[in-house]
């Protein structure tokens, strides 16, 4: 079925429509990774978002069967698709896996997720890339929605948990702060052997007693939680440890005194090179975000930790003194490469004994 | 960085052969071009003269040697240098510098190894430390035991029951690898595995498991990252040389992707690898269970398919990674503004296919499996799997014009042994099981090949089921789209409605349906890149890039290596473009093999890694707004199109399409030369075979026999007689009106004499003539050239300077030119005459010290180019080309060279005298010095007697021999003591196999009774068993006089290692 991409620039691309055949709009940002459709749909912090996908053959392993225990989601990132919508240069409707349970397409239909197909996703990615995330909208049926800018809203408190959920590992307990939280960075910690007491996005860390803190990835903007930045003031004050991914870094150099801002068109891929500050060591990270920390605004009890060596924005400031710590990556993977899991091993190495 | 070293030699790889071909002159020039740039002083041993490598402006000096230790070592006594590149010239060089290690070399002249350490190379390359290494780790490998006798083979076949997997350590391409089904299999395999080497591996087999490759960079800061990963489309068991090969992997999830990766750092990193290296892995179709298979601590023909896949530059990378850089010190060379230390991100779908050239040889298994038969491979770049693999199966030039073309190769059979056993045809087969109704998961059970690929496969023939239906010719718009998007050609859709290439090519334009041109970037368009590595793809909606200036102009490149056409061509298309960058012009290549030098995008001003065909080169010429094309440097496929190009209006530079078609149309040509009083053998072109009886009568036997259309076999044969020419006519050839045949005399005792030169309007201006070894009715490109001729009377030399004059005047000839002659008694023939660039250039450019390529681009592109008057007939050394067989990999095929070509490829090596540089050129192919016994079968009674007074001289020299029946009566009745030895099929003792199989001589020398031997006769199985069991084989009866008199000329420690500059003209 005939399906149709317009940009808030005017800019128009023709396709066909796959998974859920309905009209949509969002924040168009596209997505350089190679593998790891599953993962990169239901990672929360897509909330709001159209992804374009650079890679152009997509939905060849189908989709695995997703479960979800305590909130908790095996075979994927979260318990469901988090994107607006999708779009594709050659949808594959037959797929082959061993693990796969459905099609790409039909798990979207459930999802009510539209997707398109047929695009040449290459001008698309260029276009965005010159001129910026856009929003935009899938057109089926010519049915128009309105476009629609995520960043106006709270987004983090429509995917955060409502109520704390404990997860027992062993007797250390690290708090989550869940802005959006994927499911590895729970397993991450779980298999780690700490107990992880998963909160709400504004729950106040002093309510509980734990010996450390780690504040996930999610979507938005950093600037619109005030909340949960206050808190993090607050925890900074009591000296726990705390890390912060992604999301979670930002809200945590926000709350040192630092600034945030837009970047042009993001990282979201799975090949970013990033420096460990003042050594000749650099990995390779999977990154999802909009924002960054601006270097410059940097509290002078703060060092820069990592940077990306390919446009040398922030990737990762700590504290000089005190464990405070966040990475705009994401060392849990899922999707993407995992040669930074070992910061895990530090932040646990450092809970309070 | 700490760069330590002043001067470096590398290693090549010698001639291209099966298993190692054209890819480690890619890497080997890189390495060449990154060390230059640093400063360092560069050494390179090559023989292949034929490479870019081996280029003038490349090394400081270059060494056209053999690549073995006692000649490596003359060299690093001579130079000094104080390190050495060992990775970058394949198994060849590896397995030279690791002798070079044990027999202490290196130590005693304090060469240091750059790269990765020899320790580590050895913990790969010797499968129970490597086994080890890993364990370490816990990373798994498959179950195995490494054995050095037979008993022991047997004994660790049955602890891991069959099928067993038998592997050899230090092989190129896997070879006299194999799988084994039960005990007499695998008895026969170790036997002829420890034949040369001293340990066999016997593993589990891990049949029908996906077989995925990691590409792995790492620095001596102890980064690691994973450049590109592939996944065969054939699972383990048939050798990844061998597969078809896409990239990245295809249908792997996440989990699997990261998880091998995870490994493949992480056993990188134990094993210290510093550079480049390729990791492959087996892993489970059905659960999360892998095992490694292999690490090759040096850049390979995967790695470079990687770089051609991903546009990152591994050997140039592994190399500035050698002399101590840091990945975070070196820049992506594709954006300019990016850093080299991060993993590609494509945005396109590549799949690789290799080129077999199984009809070639005669008794040769087409069965494919764990060694490498292949000799060459093309890629593809699209944006559909679907589109890649019908680009892919086009680019190989074996007559398809996508995979619907199945049925000419299948003849609409179907046949489930043929999905089961592989042969080179397999992926035709499983379209003709589509096309018969067999289902997808019946041919995933037969070939273990995943669904998602069938799938694809499965949608193809769908696309083709309804094309069908647009009988009239005219398909609607979105229909013709879908179908360009899944790869059907203009051509391939004619085929299909039944019309021609020129109404769909209308129904386009009109449609306005056309390719975009798409970058390779390396990060899927996250950067602005400055890249010019550029393909064509139905799949978009805008181009990535614009045509910029005027005087542009496309070079078409000589695409998948082949036999008959490979690394050579290279160097040509290379030369070429350097020659119009000076002239400031804009280049623009067109080609499609990823072991060349033409595809690295740094060589010119822009690269389109896509289909050499009308199609493409008229969507590029449009784009690009080009001035002209050359057409004279790729070889036969660029020479073949420019008629057809010209009939489009194209613009083909140099000789004009008319000239070309006149001296490829064989009527055209017979005419012109009978115009010219030129004389040439006479010849027929029949459609019955009563005519070519009629034909026999009035000239005689024996006739050469080319048929149109060959149904097996191979394709060119002589026949002596009437039963043979009957029998061969009716085996192996189709003859009628649509399919004639071409037969001519064949002259015998004659000698073959070239020219390869460069005419400008008509007037050769500059020329070199050379003569073959072997006598007539070897296959130029299997004969050993000399240059400048040694033998040749001046009278038929002059008469081949007049004969191509008046050639080049008649034609017009602006551009190179190759005739070939048969001459006999002062009496030349003329037997083949090409309007390009030859096989021989690089070697007679090389040798002479004149870029003929040069001065042929200059001539096309109407420059003032000086004409050379000099002779060169009072050179004061000399250059032989030798050819490199294969034979050893092609199981069962016969090892004789004949009319039709056997060779994989060639070295040259210069000398004071021609003694000198055919003994090193011979040595560099693979024979050895010295010999202390052979084995003679010297053929019939005429060249018995012509062998005897070399045979004696070998005696004098202390070289024992045996020989068969007739053959040791002669030489013992002459004089010349020879122990006999029984026939192979007679089963008597003392036998001729017997004496092979154990290792009895050094050398066999087997002169074939006749011109075309189709039984397996006596002589087949001696000369395949010297071949088996690795033993040095002549079949030629001049190549073996004038071997053994070089023999007794020189000494081999006497040999002098002399570099190419050291030869003065």
């Amino acid at each position: 079925m005939h399906s149709y991409i317009e940009l808030e620039d005017g800019t128009i691309y023709h396709g066909f429509s796959f998974g859920y055949p309905a009209s949509v709009s969002g924040e168009f940002v596209f997505n350089t990774g190679m593998t790891g459709y599953p993962e990169t749909f239901t990672d929360p912090s897509y909330t709001g978002q159209i992804i374009v996908l650079t890679y152009p053959l997509i939905g060849n392993y189908g989709v695995p069967r997703i479960e979800v225990r305590d909130c908790l989601a095996s075979g994927a990132e979260s318990e469901k698709a988090h994107i607006e919508g999708v779009v594709v240069a050659d949808y594959s409707p037959e797929y082959s896996h061993w693990d796969a349970e459905q099609s790409l397409g039909d798990w979207l239909k459930e999802q009510k997720v539209p997707g398109i197909t047929g695009i040449d996703t290459r001008a698309l990615t260029k276009r965005l890339r010159q001129k910026g995330t856009m929003l935009g909208r899938i057109v089926n049926d010519d049915k128009l929605v309105d476009f629609y800018d995520p960043d106006k809203e709270n987004l983090v408190a429509q995917v955060s948990i409502p109520e704390p959920i404990l997860y027992q590992g062993g007797n250390k307990k690290v708090m989550l702060i869940d802005c959006g939280c994927k499911s590895n960075i729970i397993r991450s910690l779980l298999d780690r052997g700490v107990s992880v007491l998963r909160v709400p996005w504004n729950y106040s860390p002093s309510n509980d007693k734990v010996d450390g803190i780690l504040v996930s990835n999610g979507p938005g903007n950093p600037q619109m939680y005030a909340e949960t930045i206050r808190n993090l003031e607050t925890a900074m004050r009591d000296g726990l440890p705390i890390f912060g991914i992604c999301l979670g870094h930002q809200l945590l150099a926000l709350a040192a005194g630092a600034e945030t801002y837009k970047l042009k068109y993001g990282h979201r891929s799975q090949n970013q090179p990033c420096v460990l500050v003042g050594s000749q060591r650099c990995y390779i990270t999977s990154q999802n975000h909009g924002y960054a920390v601006d270097d410059r605004t940097l509290p002078a009890d703060w060092q820069h930790w990592f940077f990306n060596a390919n446009d040398s924005t922030n990737e990762g400031v700590r504290h000089r003194s005190h464990p405070f710590m966040g990475v705009q990556f994401h060392p849990e993977a899922f999707p993407g490469p995992n040669d930074t899991a070992f910061l895990f091993d530090d932040f646990i190495r450092q809970l309070s004994s | 960085m700490s760069k330590t070293v002043q001067k470096v030699i590398v290693l090549g790889s010698a001639a291209l052969k099966i298993g190692e071909a054209g890819e480690f002159d890619y890497s080997g020039s890189q390495a060449v071009k990154v060390l230059k740039k640093e400063g360092v002083e560069t050494l390179l041993i090559n023989p292949n003269i034929a490479t870019v490598q081996t280029s003038e402006h490349l090394a400081d000096r270059v060494y056209f040697l053999p690549v073995t230790p006692p000649f490596v070592e003359k060299v690093i006594a001579k130079e000094r240098p104080d390190g050495i590149l060992l990775s970058f010239g394949g198994q060849t060089a590896l397995n030279c510098g690791i002798e070079l290690h044990h027999q202490g070399v290196l130590n005693k002249y304090d060469v240091k190894v750059l790269g990765t350490p020899l320790q580590t190379i050895l913990d790969t390359e010797d499968r129970d430390r490597f086994v080890k290494k890993l364990t370490e780790i816990d990373v798994k490998t498959p179950k195995s035991q490494a054995v050095g006798s037979l008993e022991a083979a047997l004994s660790a076949a049955k602890d891991l029951g069959y099928p067993v997997m038998v592997r050899i350590a230090y092989a190129l391409g896997g070879l006299g690898s194999g799988l084994c089904q039960d005990q007499q299999q695998l008895q026969e395999l170790v036997t002829k595995a420890l034949t040369y080497t001293e340990q066999v591996l016997i593993e589990e087999s891990l049949k029908g498991w996906k077989e995925v490759e990691y590409e792995v960079v790492r620095d001596r800061f102890n980064n690691c990252i994973t450049v590109c990963n592939m996944e065969n489309l054939d699972p383990l068991g048939i050798h990844t040389g061998e597969s078809i090969v896409v990239a990245p992997s295809q249908t792997l999830t996440n989990h699997e992707y990261h998880k091998l990766r995870e490994i493949s750092i992480r056993t990188i990193r134990h094993l210290g690898i510093i550079g480049e290296c390729n990791i492959q892995f087996a892993l489970d179709p059905q659960s999360h269970d892998y095992r490694v298979i292999e690490v090759n601590a040096r850049l390979s023909r995967s790695s470079a398919l990687a770089s051609k896949a991903t546009g990152y530059p591994l050997a140039a990378i592994a190399t500035k990674l050698s002399l101590g850089y840091g990945l975070t010190e070196i820049k992506n060379a594709v954006t300019e503004t990016t850093m080299a230390c991060f993993e590609p991100s494509l945005d396109y779908v590549v799949v690789k296919m290799p080129r077999w050239d199984l009809k070639k040889f005669r008794h040769v298994t087409r069965r494919i499996g764990t060694g490498m038969k292949s000799v060459g491979e093309v890629m593809a770049i699209g944006r559909s799997f679907e589109e890649a693999l019908q680009k892919v199966i086009r680019m190989l030039e074996i007559g398809m014009e996508g995979i619907t073309d199945a049925p000419k190769l299948t003849d609409g059979q179907m046949h489930e042994q043929e999905l089961e056993k592989p042969t080179d045809q397999r992926l035709f087969f499983i379209f003709a099981a589509m096309s018969k109704g067999i289902s997808i998961d019946r041919i995933y059970e037969l070939t273990h090949i995943d669904r998602w690929f069938l799938f694809k496969i499965h949608k193809i023939f769908s696309m083709q089921q309804r094309l069908l239906k647009f009988s009239n010719g005219i398909v609607p718009s979105h229909i013709l789209l879908e179908a360009k998007r899944m790869g059907f050609s203009d051509k391939q859709i004619a085929l299909i409605l039944k019309s021609n290439e020129n109404d769909i090519l209308s129904m386009r334009d009109n449609y306005n349906i056309h390719p975009a041109v798409k970058q390779i970037d390396t990060l899927a368009a996250e950067f602005p890149a400055k890249t010019n590595y550029l393909y064509l793809t139905y799949h978009g909606c805008e181009d990535d890039v614009r045509a910029n200036g005027t005087k542009t102009v496309l070079i078409l490149g000589s695409g998948a290596y082949r036999i008959g056409s490979s690394v050579e061509f290279d160097w040509c298309c290379v030369n070429a473009v350097r020659t119009l960058k000076k002239l400031g012009y804009r280049t623009v290549i067109i080609n499609y093999n990823p072991e060349t030098v033409s595809t690295d995008y740094d060589e010119c001003d822009r690269l389109y890694f896509d289909e050499i065909s009308l199609e493409s080169i008229r969507e590029i010429y449009r784009k690009e707004e080009a001035a002209g094309i050359i057409v004279s440097m790729g070889g036969q496929i660029p020479n073949t199109l420019a008629p057809k190009l010209h009939g489009l209006g194209l613009k083909v530079l140099g000789t004009t399409a008319d000239a070309i078609d006149r001296a490829e149309d064989r009527n055209k040509f017979s005419s012109l030369l009978d115009e010219l009083n030129i004389k040439q053998p006479p010849w027929i072109e029949a459609s019955s075979f009563e005519e070519v009886k009629a034909f026999a009568k009035r000239v005689g036997y024996p006739l050469l026999v080319r048929p149109s259309y060959v149904l097996s076999g191979a394709a060119m044969a002589v026949a002596s007689h009437e039963a043979e020419l009957a029998k061969f006519l009716r085996a192996a050839a189709v003859i009628s009106q649509e399919h004639p045949v071409v037969v001519s005399k064949f002259i015998q005792n004659a000698k073959e004499i070239e020219i390869d030169a460069v005419a400008k309007q008509g007037e050769m201006i500059v020329y070199a003539i050379s003569e073959h070894i072997e006598n007539a009715g070897v296959h130029s490109g299997d004969a050993t050239m000399v240059l400048p001729p040694q033998r040749t009377y001046l009278e038929t030399i002059r008469q081949i300077k007049r004969i191509a004059r008046d050639i080049a005047a008649a034609l017009k000839i602006h551009g190179p030119f190759n005739l070939q002659f048969v001459a006999k008694d002062n009496e030349v023939r003329v037997i083949e005459c090409n309007l390009r660039a030859s096989r021989s250039l690089p070697f007679v450019s090389k040798v002479y010290r004149v870029n003929f390529v040069d001065m042929a681009t200059q001539v096309i592109m109407g420059e003032p180019v000086q004409k050379i008057d000099k002779s060169f007939m009072e050179l004061d050394y000399v250059g032989i080309k030798a050819p490199q067989f294969s034979f050893m990999r092609l199981v069962g095929a016969d090892p004789t060279v004949g009319v039709e070509m056997a060779s994989t490829g060639e070295v040259a090596c210069l000398g004071d005298d021609f003694d000198e540089a055919f003994l090193k050129a011979m040595l560099s192919v693979g024979y050895r010095l010295p010999v202390h016994r052979a084995l003679i079968s010297s053929g019939p009674i005429v060249s018995k007697a012509e062998l005897l007074e070399d045979l004696r001289g070998w005696q004098q020299l202390g070289v024992s021999f045996y020989a068969t029946g007739g053959t040791a009566t002669f030489m013992n009745r002459h004089g010349v003591k020879a122990d006999s030895v029984h026939w192979p099929l007679e089963k008597k003792q003392p036998n001729a196999l017997e004496l092979i199989q154990k290792g009895g001589v050094d050398l066999v020398i087997n002169i074939p009774k006749n011109f075309q031997e189709e039984e397996l006769t006596n002589d087949y199985i001696i000369r395949r068993a010297a071949v088996d069991y690795n033993i040095p084989l002549i079949t030629n009866l001049q190549l073996a006089k004038r071997f053994i008199e070089a023999t007794l000329k020189w000494d081999f420690d006497a040999l002098p290692a002399k570099s190419w500059r050291e030869y003065r003209p």
